[in-house]
């Protein structure tokens, strides 16, 4: 136990807690949203952030781009990275909903199953970026942790002088970017048209069809949009970690479901403060311990909470929250 | 498909053993047991086609079958806590990893509980607890953990429970890759006990060679738990979960204490899954935390499920077929968890009532299905 | 009413005209305590959902041995106040008292193994199962063997001459080790509970899947189940619900000979000639308020009652 280096470097912790909490968050959101609207837990989504990562390699590799771009160029790549992966994220995110969940819709399926196929497509995915792709593409996939160019390179901003914390170009961009998805998320919900039909189905899904809302569309906007938000978690953390692996999503998956019941499951706004507690926790947890034991972290902190507070911090609903 | 095992089911060969003399019955289940038993020198052909070591890269025939055998223990466990409970149990890895590293840490002469032993007490250096003794140990100490988390749990929601569990699992494994002093953290314990037995030809009886002593091990152990499984579903406290499952509420009226048989639920099962797992690492002679990885878990479900959760033929069903099958056909076993994945969507969608469904447990599903047509009739 | 019309069966199914019950039921009869005491007491009890109050300091007791019936309009609070007594609801104010001891805040299950039972209005059996295993779990409340008792029938007990079994071997095998208690309740509570069932009237049908009972028979089957756990005070909400009056009759007696039984009554109910003609005493319900309380005769003549009930002619039978 070393509380003296937790102490010692605390802004900066907080920082590195902040940064992951973003992207806790915004993958969070998928769970939130699907939750909040079917009451089921899409186990597969942390795939489909898996799969924004590969997207992300993907785009980078077919421009070509590598390490020490001109400034042009570098946003050109990111921006293009960042479409790609929320195609990519929301396109998996739709397949999983059409393929795995609508038929046990139609079939009036107790959860449990839906829980099953989740865990079944999750697996699948896994298996083809681990090894179906290997067999036909060869690398990069396959089991292995692979490498994706640091097209953004990190660079010092500025220090915030008297507690000596270095600013960085890549957390800026990380956690101003998570916050401003959240926030186009949160203001589409409750402004837009699209948005009202959302959270008419969390509300009651047989009032809101006999009103005229399509349930189905609406679920499968929940899918798309909550697999857009995994696609930028996952530019962001390419941009911050310059890696992936055909497995990268199920702990990452679990944080961020954590994250979501922390903040209150079906709460957007819930979503994002989850999200923030979660990372930081984990982040002092794994400073005084060491970074093993940060993912024993999540998991405590997701027991205690559905203990003690199982509505979560903000209280679900996606329906009545004001997000 | 469905329509084909619903053709299959027409012809029902549970009612012809519902309806056979009692006498017939019990001899066709001798005969069945005694052929478990000679089935690792099942050598003639054509049946011997179904041995796993007709090649030179296949895998020891009658280690297949011990495995098989453990997976089967596993799945009538797991199937106490999903199949006739109702509760989805995403960590039940935990257990069998915690059954199997009880009887590594306190029967192993080099592990670090026996050596902190050894010196506090005095003892030899080839001193340990015995054989003996570790299987109270792994049990009591798997169904401890299994109260330990339930207590607080099974009061949730049932999604929310699979996930607490799920993150259980991850915890036990990652407590015993990290916790050196303790576990030998990722090297891992070696020297596990095997049971005692006479020495034949210089070796222990139970030694790494002679699977097929395991497999008769592990067989009988087995026998033992489906007839207490049996046990249990024909009893009152059968008849507790099924109400739980139905209404838990009119239960609870109706004076059903439906946490306790919940919580007993879930100790059964995570001590069962502690037993199989005991029998692994022994067999083993070797634990390490890398042999629990979380897709074990997600397997152990698959196993309920596809073969039919609630009923235990059909779970031992599902566990020979998802344990058998990728030993048989070694050359495709780096497909194994993408087809696990794949039969997991495709049997869910198709029949989430399993292969070998419980007769209520469809009944429930067709239920559902009418009532779903109804609402989207209404709509 | 739309369950009713959606479990298929119509009120008057050949064989729900019961057969006059023949066989002796003394073995159903529960040791109940010195007649005419209080046996519950709702006291000054408010329950409050938000700013909704569900009851107002309601306040009355139940004599051992009566036939009670609790009536009023829809909504008046009486299922709340089952609710209350059945710990569903924990009351804002007030207490509950069984047998002089405070069973407020009480879990349901706890309740029940107290000496409380119920019906509901819309029937809870459990649908997977016969109708004879719904009566075991009735009976199973009763039941003392454990988890571990029935895994390893580790715990037994001396058996009476007509619980040996016939098989000579077995039989001088429970003479000298005794027999498992779980065998024992196990087979006791079969018998018990095919008795229940022929003493409402359906044991012809006991082995059949209680979902596929017709509807008479369901509400019989809940009234076999509650009494299995051999309650002290028996609650019955609207048991008559979707009844033809022959049936009514019927039930008017199967409640009569359940008093007999030694079990003290409750029902809620609104036909009113079921309530006057079966129950000893009547309180009323309004707006979750007592607003009468007597004799059924002084009941029917209360003009607050009157009032109450051709405001709502619907309920007025």
């Amino acid at each position: 136990m070393d509380f003296d280096a937790l102490i010692s470097g605390l802004d900066r912790h907080t920082l590195d807690g902040i940064t992951r909490g973003s992207i806790y968050a915004l993958v969070a959101l998928g769970y939130t949203m699907v939750y909040g609207v079917m009451k089921l837990i899409n186990f597969a989504h942390s795939e489909v952030f898996m799969v924004g990562t590969w997207a992300v390699l993907g785009v980078y590799t077919v421009l070509g781009v590598g390490a020490g771009e001109s400034l042009g160029i570098v946003i050109a790549a990111t921006l293009l990275a960042l479409v790609g992966a929320m195609v990519a994220s929301a396109g998996t995110a739709l397949a999983v909903e059409r393929i795995a969940y609508r038929p046990l819709r139609k079939k009036g399926a107790p959860p449990l199953i839906f829980l099953i196929t989740g865990i079944g497509c999750s697996m699948v995915l896994v298996e083809l970026f681990g090894q179906v792709f290997e067999v036909f593409f060869g690398p990069p996939f396959g089991r292995v942790t692979v490498n994706i160019p640091s097209v953004l390179e990190t660079k010092e901003l500025f220090t915030i002088p008297g507690i000596d914390l270095t600013i960085t170009n890549t957390r800026v961009i990380i956690i101003v970017g998570a916050v401003l998805m959240m926030l186009a998320l949160d203001t589409f919900v409750n402004k837009s048209r699209l948005g009202r039909g959302v959270r008419a189905v969390a509300q009651d899904p047989d009032t809101a069809s006999l009103m005229g809302v399509n349930q189905n569309r609406v679920i499968m906007l929940v899918f798309v949009l909550g697999g857009a938000m995994a696609g930028v978690a996952a530019l962001l953390y390419t941009i911050q970690y310059d890696i992936t692996k055909f497995d990268i999503g199920f702990i990452i998956g679990l944080k961020a479901f954590t994250a979501a019941v922390l903040g209150g499951i079906g709460n957007l706004r819930g979503a994002l403060v989850g999200g923030l507690l979660l990372g930081i926790a984990e982040v002092y947890a794994s400073t005084i311990w060491s970074s093993e034991w940060a993912n024993v972290t999540a998991f405590v902190v997701l027991v205690v909470v559905l203990m003690f507070r199982p509505t979560g911090l903000l209280g679900e609903s996606l329906g009545k929250a004001r997000a | 498909m469905s329509q084909i095992f619903d053709t299959i089911r027409g012809f029902s060969i549970r009612d012809r053993i519902a309806q056979a003399p009692n006498w017939a019955r019990k001899v066709g289940m001798l005969l069945v047991i005694a052929f478990a038993f000679y089935l690792p020198f099942l050598n003639i052909l054509p049946f011997a086609y179904v041995r796993t070591d007709l090649t030179s890269r296949g895998s020891d025939w009658a280690s297949v079958l011990f495995l098989v055998v453990v997976y089967m223990i596993v799945a009538v466990g797991l199937n106490v806590v999903i199949g006739f409970a109702g509760l989805l149990d995403l960590g039940y890895v935990g257990f069998y990893a915690l059954g199997a590293y009880s009887i590594a840490l306190f029967g192993s002469p080099s592990s670090p509980v026996v050596e902190a032993l050894q010196n506090r007490f005095g003892l030899s250096e080839t001193w340990a607890v015995p054989f003996a003794m570790c299987i109270p140990i792994a049990i009591a100490m798997s169904l401890i953990a299994g109260v330990i988390l339930g207590a607080p749990t099974l009061r949730l929601r049932g999604d929310y429970l699979a996930i607490v569990t799920l993150g259980f699992g991850e915890i036990i494994r990652i407590t015993a890759r990290n916790l050196d002093n303790v576990t030998n953290g990722a090297t891992g314990i070696t020297n596990v006990p095997t049971p005692p037995g006479p020495e034949t030809d210089g070796r222990a009886f139970f030694n790494t060679v002679d699977a097929e002593r395991w497999y008769w091990l592990a067989l009988t152990i087995l026998i033992i738990i489906i007839w207490l499984a049996f046990r249990l579903e024909h009893s009152r406290v059968g008849r507790a979960w099924l109400a739980i499952r139905e209404d838990e509420d009119a239960a609870a009226i109706m004076g059903v204490a439906a946490f306790k048989f919940k919580l007993w639920a879930f100790a059964i099962g995570a001590s069962v899954g502690g037993l199989a797992g005991l029998l692994f690492g022994s067999k083993q002679q070797y634990v390490e935390p890398n042999a629990f990885m979380v897709n074990l878990s997600f397997l152990f479900v698959a196993m309920v499920v596809i073969g039919g959760s609630g009923n235990i033929y059909g779970v031992l069903l599902g566990a020979f077929l998802l344990t058998y099958l990728p030993e048989r056909f070694r050359e495709f076993q780096e497909w194994r968890p993408f087809a696990f994945g794949v039969a997991l969507v495709v049997v869910m969608i198709l029949r989430p009532q399993g292969l070998v469904p419980s007769r209520r447990r469809a009944r429930e599903f067709e239920d559902r299905k009418v009532e779903a047509e109804e609402a989207a009739a209404d709509v | 009413m739309s369950d009713q019309t959606m479990q298929g069966g119509t009120a008057s199914v050949p064989g729900a005209q019961v057969a006059p019950d023949t066989s002796d039921h003394d073995a159903l009869s529960i040791h109940a305590g010195p007649q005419g005491e209080t046996l519950l007491e709702i006291d000054h009890v408010t329950l409050r959902f938000g700013g909704v109050v569900a009851l107002n300091d309601v306040d009355f007791s139940i004599k051992r041995g009566e036939i009670l019936g609790l009536i009023g309009p829809n909504g008046a609070g009486k299922t709340t106040c089952f609710n209350v007594m059945t710990g569903v609801y924990t009351p804002t104010s007030g207490e509950v008292r069984f047998n002089g001891k405070v069973i407020s805040g009480t879990k349901p299950h706890k309740i029940n193994q107290l000496g409380i039972a119920r019906t509901f209005q819309n029937i809870r059996l459990f649908p997977e199962m016969s109708a004879l295993e719904n009566v075991l779990v009735g009976c199973d409340a009763r039941h003392k063997t454990s988890v571990l008792g029935v895994l390893f029938r580790a715990y037994r007990v001396r058996p009476t001459e007509d619980q040996l079994p016939d098989n000579g071997f077995k039989r001088a095998f429970a003479k000298v080790f005794g027999m498992s208690r779980h065998v024992l309740e196990e087979r006791g509570g079969r018998i018990r509970a095919m008795e229940l069932l022929k003493f409402v009237g359906i044991a012809d049908r006991a082995h059949e899947l209680s979902r596929n009972l017709p509807y008479g028979y369901q509400r019989r089957l809940e009234i076999a189940r509650a009494l299995a756990t051999e309650p002290e005070l028996l609650c019955l909400d609207e048991p008559a619900a979707g009844f033809n009056p022959a049936e009514k009759e019927d039930l008017m007696d199967l409640i009569r000979r359940i008093r007999d039984l030694g079990h003290t009554v409750l029902v809620i109910e609104h036909d009113m000639k079921l309530v006057l003609g079966v129950t000893d005493r009547i309180i009323v319900l309004e707006f979750g308020q007592k607003i009468a309380e007597g004799t059924p005769d002084e009941v029917a003549r209360n003009p607050k009652v009157i009032a109450a009930y051709l405001g709502e002619p619907d309920d007025a039978a």
